[in-house]
């Protein structure tokens, strides 16, 4: 982990980092502190004058039904996406990886939503199942008699910012898939098969056990995307709605500050997610770690 | 493959066929409607095939946008959504670089403190900090400009982080060397350490020009004024609309051109991102 | 001309442009008019421009009316403020009381030396927008009031007269409905025309202390028994498929352009791009109907839209400049060309006689329903207007409560009164940062 050579020189060190220390301190840990501070107290919406109200803003967030159905809602939201887009990469990759030949042009089509932005990723498919034009609207109506208008139906808006988070996220888990699966060695596989394992007993028994690793690092990541960056496919889309059903927590810290201009509420929302954000990295780090002393 | 089956030959291919499929369906339909006029899009079902208004909507949309979301011309969007992307890419990998460069292989106080406090960063996603870091902006005087666009998202510990790994795999004798030629540690850095990383920094590039090209709340929210409005973000605009006339066909116009240099970028250097990506998380 | 001289004055020209350009004070102002609303509005400020050269308006829209607002609010604790921002009429009282951000128009023009009589606009505007002292403190730009926008084609089609009540809506409903119109019945800006508007029209209040206007102590009673059979009601239109919900705000606009509802009601201000839009049927708007169980005559409705209000924190020559637009928007010509190619009401007497005269209201049947609704009977203490601070968020909160009656999730009255309590607490959040 070290390094045994070492150049001496007192200053040359700060002044390399210096740059990158500026920024997280100007710009991550100065916010940080400012939301702690913030969260303890109740502003008005131009900033003319403050008063300090201890844990209210953190006990009304408790006491409100709404904002625990958030976090429900949250924790749906987040499940669904990286079941969703783990379940459809893990089948994607393992087919991939039967096919060589064509492998590398089936890689071609299915890599680039990577580089879709969260956001058009929304407008896609919020144009796709618009009620009155959309055409996968169209085809549930026509096919399976589904009413679909997510301007009305809560769980249909929820679905909706589902498949189009899973949807962007699909190519990300397919590429690390099959970067796992292309590493378990050809040899266990043939063995198990003179063995006389079938396929779908060779898959659970070995190639799945191999990829743990690799599933749950992307559990971790996905979840962290599903939780975070996926706040522009709601604010592009549904705005939270209808009647909140698709206003997940982070959405919520834009939407009490930015539109409600209830600063000290939003700040605690602050708080609250940055705790949870800890929390999943400590989880994240664990596992950092443990490849960094491979 | 270990053995030949037929049926579970074609279940392969039809699985990847269908995830092809799902895959590309949306922007397939976003291409067709973005060629046809706005009353072929009010109603189900909508054309899935290309009509001959392709021209008229994209030079409509590039150089005068649309009017009714105020007609902020692409052209403006797409220029400042690269001025944005680049500048984040390029501070990310320099700074990253430098503090990785300074971790490695210097010993100095504090050295651990620097490292957690990158470290950090990880764990503070600008969308949960939002209010305060816009606050901060503000106060710097940043908001409207390109610096606000880019400096605040330049600190990256996952950059530092990959270049701390690579640097932790070349060989010390290469520091003995340059230490024997009287080489310091600025030329170390630009006459060895920088080519060698040069495949790192390729790739690290694609993926960093994607996370900064796809940037949304955040030009969102400290651009008020339009000649600075980047591309993703001005696409929210046109969605809400409401009360409006039908521009869906614009809108998807702008969706095909705000994720047509990422996606090209992906596509060119297939290989470099591949690397890029799996490397930069692992 | 020979070539250098025309080198020459071209030059001269260039130069003179340029420092014209350079010596001109720019304006900043914030709209939320999407849409053909947003061109026209852009259209004025062009016209201003070209019209004299030391002042330049940039006119810049910022996305809908809680956008805008919110970002104005923003960039003033950032000081980006624009000059003028346009707020819709509920947040008048969150503006009115940032009494050092704004700087009231009536003291803007005084000490700008413009004429500026409040005296010019009709009582609906003047009741909504006053302060106590009887001072307007921002510029009433556009205001309108819903209406029930018909579909003449579908109703003739199907023998049906004109609803006048509630009843009536959903007995047409019905025919309608059997006809295989897919939502006979739709609406917009649900919190504004199906609960503010209600209560105005049937001289319900809203909540205490005269709908704020008396005191920011005030607390909703929109829980009324009226209300929620209103919205009972139309929760039971919907369970029958009469009605659709569309959406918030203007959403639900293309269930009336493309023929899905035939009764739509919402703001008359649609009339512009409806006259644009729809060519395949007629159409035109009515008064909102009665509700025959509360009272048989309807009071007077109430206006929605916005003003423009002037922040604090510029130059005095921006000002001026500033001054000098307000002026050019509130001229009289101005306003009718406004009112004529919108359907906003004429916000000026003036302006609503010289469109009398030039026979706009003789030529477009229906577009005098607007106006006629606003100055139907002298205004109450209910339906003078509103004057509840974070109504904004309020209007919120309705939305989301109703939208849980219209899935089906809630009856009208948890709806209701779960919106009242939210929204009661939202109000003791504005008396005690404004205290």
């Amino acid at each position: 982990m070290h390094k045994r050579v070492v150049f001496q020189n007192r200053w040359l060190p700060f002044l390399l980092v210096a740059p990158q220390i500026a920024v997280t301190l100007i710009f991550f840990i100065w916010p940080a502190w400012q939301a702690l501070e913030t969260s303890f107290y109740l502003e008005d919406a131009f900033g003319f004058s403050r008063k300090f109200v201890g844990f209210d803003n953190f006990t009304r967030l408790f006491a409100d039904a709404g904002y625990l159905r958030s976090f429900w809602r949250t924790l749906v939201f987040g499940v669904s996406v990286t079941a969703l887009s783990m379940g459809m990469a893990l089948a994607l990759a393992v087919a991939a990886n039967r096919v060589i030949r064509t492998a590398t042009a089936y890689r071609t089509f299915l890599i680039w939503p990577y580089a879709v932005a969260p956001a058009l990723a929304g407008v896609l498919w919020f144009f796709m199942m618009n009620p009155s034009l959309g055409i996968v609207a169209y085809m549930l109506e026509g096919t399976f008699g589904v009413d679909w208008n997510h301007y009305i139906n809560g769980n249909q808006a929820l679905i909706l910012v589902i498949v189009a988070a899973a949807w962007k996220q699909i190519s990300y888990n397919f590429l690390f898939f099959l970067a796992g699966l292309q590493s378990i060695p050809k040899s266990l596989i043939e063995a198990a098969a003179i063995d006389g394992a079938g396929p779908a007993r060779r898959f659970w028994t070995i190639v799945f056990p191999l990829l743990s690793p690799t599933t749950f690092f992307l559990l971790v990541v996905n979840l962290v995307y599903a939780f975070f960056d996926t706040f522009a496919i709601i604010h592009a889309t549904t705005n939270g709605g209808p009647a909140d059903a698709t206003s997940i927590l982070v959405y919520k810290v834009y939407a009490t500050g930015f539109v409600g201009q209830d600063y000290g509420s939003s700040a605690a929302q602050s708080v609250i997610l940055m705790a949870l954000v800890v929390a999943m990295t400590v989880v994240q780090f664990r596992f950092i770690e443990r490849k960094v002393q491979y | 493959m270990v053995e030949n089956r037929p049926l579970a030959a074609i279940l392969t291919h039809v699985v990847l066929i269908l995830g092809t499929l799902f895959l590309c369906f949306p922007v397939w339909v976003a291409v067709v409607a973005s060629t046809h006029p706005g009353e072929a899009l009010v109603r189900s079902p909508i054309p899935l095939w290309f009509g001959d208004k392709a021209w008229e909507n994209y030079s409509q949309l590039l150089s005068g946008g649309v009017p009714s979301t105020g007609g902020v011309p692409l052209s403006t969007m797409l220029g400042n959504s690269l001025i944005m992307a680049i500048g984040i890419t390029v501070g990310k990998i320099a700074i990253s670089l430098t503090s990785a460069f300074a971790i490695v292989y210097f010993r100095f106080p504090f050295r651990m403190l620097f490292f957690w406090l990158i470290f950090i960063t990880l764990m503070l996603p600008v969308e949960v900090r939002i209010l305060p870091t816009y606050e901060v902006v503000a106060r710097l005087g940043m908001l409207n400009s390109y610096s606000g666009l880019i400096i605040p998202l330049i600190a990256s510990a996952t950059a530092t982080f990959l270049f701390r790994q690579f640097f932790l795999t070349i060989p010390d004798e290469l520091v003995e060397a340059a230490r024997i030629d009287g080489a310091g540690p600025v030329r170390f850095f630009f006459d060895i350490l920088l080519p060698l990383s040069r495949t790192n920094i390729a790739a690290l590039f694609i993926i960093l020009f994607i996370y900064g090209w796809n940037q949304y709340l955040w030009p969102f929210l400290i651009t008020t004024d339009p000649d600075l409005y980047t591309i993703v973000m001005g696409i929210q605009r046109m969605v809400n609309v409401g009360e409006a006339i039908p521009i869906w066909h614009y809108t998807m116009g702008t969706a095909v051109l705000a994720m047509l240099p990422p996606v090209l970028v992906v596509l060119a250097m297939q290989r470099l991102f591949v690397k890029g990506l799996v490397e930069s998380e692992k | 001309m020979n070539l250098k001289l025309l080198a020459l004055s071209t030059a001269a020209s260039v130069l003179a442009l340029s420092t014209a350009a350079t010596a001109q004070t720019e304006v900043n102002f914030w709209h939320a008019m999407g849409g053909q609303l947003g061109e026209q509005t852009d259209a004025f400020a062009t016209t201003f421009n070209a019209m004299q050269n030391q002042c330049k308006v940039n006119s810049v829209y910022q996305g809908n009316y809680t956008e805008t607002m919110t970002a104005a609010i923003a960039a003033f604790r950032a000081g980006e403020q624009p000059h003028i921002v346009q707020v819709f009429e509920v947040g008048t009282a969150t503006m009115m009381g940032a009494e050092g951000a704004i700087y009231p128009v009536h003291q803007l023009m005084a000490d700008q030396g413009i004429a500026f009589d409040e005296g010019n606009y009709i009582p609906a505007v003047i009741s909504y927008y006053s302060d106590t002292d009887g001072n307007m403190l921002s510029l009433p730009f556009n205001s309108s009031t819903p209406v029930m926008w018909i579909n003449i084609d579908l109703f003739e089609a199907n023998n049906l007269e004109i609803p006048t009540t509630w009843d009536e809506v959903i007995e047409a409903a019905r025919v309608l409905k059997a006809a295989g119109v897919v939502s006979p019945f739709g609406k917009g800006w649900q919190s504004w025309t199906m609960i503010e508007n209600y209560s105005a029209w049937h001289d319900l209040p809203m909540g205490t202390m005269e709908n704020g206007f008396s005191g920011t102590t005030t607390e909703f009673t929109f829980n009324n028994d009226h209300v929620v059979n209103h919205i009972q009601r139309l929760s039971d239109m919907a369970a029958e498929g009469l009605f659709v919900y569309g959406g918030r705000r203007g959403d639900s606009r293309p269930q009336f352009v493309n023929g899905e509802s035939a009764m739509w009601i919402n703001s008359s201000a649609y009339f512009g791009g409806f006259v644009a839009d729809i060519k395949d049927f007629k159409f035109t708007q009515v008064p909102m109907p009665v509700d025959a169980a509360v009272r048989a005559e309807p009071q007077n409705s109430i206006i929605g839209g916005a003003t423009l209000w002037v922040m604090r924190g510029h130059e005095d020559a921006e000002y001026a400049c500033t001054a000098q637009f307000l002026d050019f928007l509130s001229q009289t010509e101005v306003q009718a060309d406004w009112a004529q190619s919108t359907g906003y009401v004429p916000i000026t007497t003036a302006a609503a006689e010289l469109m009398e005269q030039r026979g706009f209201f003789a030529e477009n049947p229906g577009t005098d329903v607007a106006i006629n609704q606003l100055s139907l009977n002298t205004p109450t203490a209910n339906s003078r207007g509103l004057r509840f601070g974070n109504y904004v968020q309020v209007r919120d909160v309705i939305d989301e409560e109703l939208e849980a009656v219209w899935s089906g999730t809630k009856t009208a009255r948890e709806a209701i009164d779960e919106a009242v309590r939210r929204g009661n607490e939202l109000l003791r959040r504005f008396e005690n940062t404004s205290g």
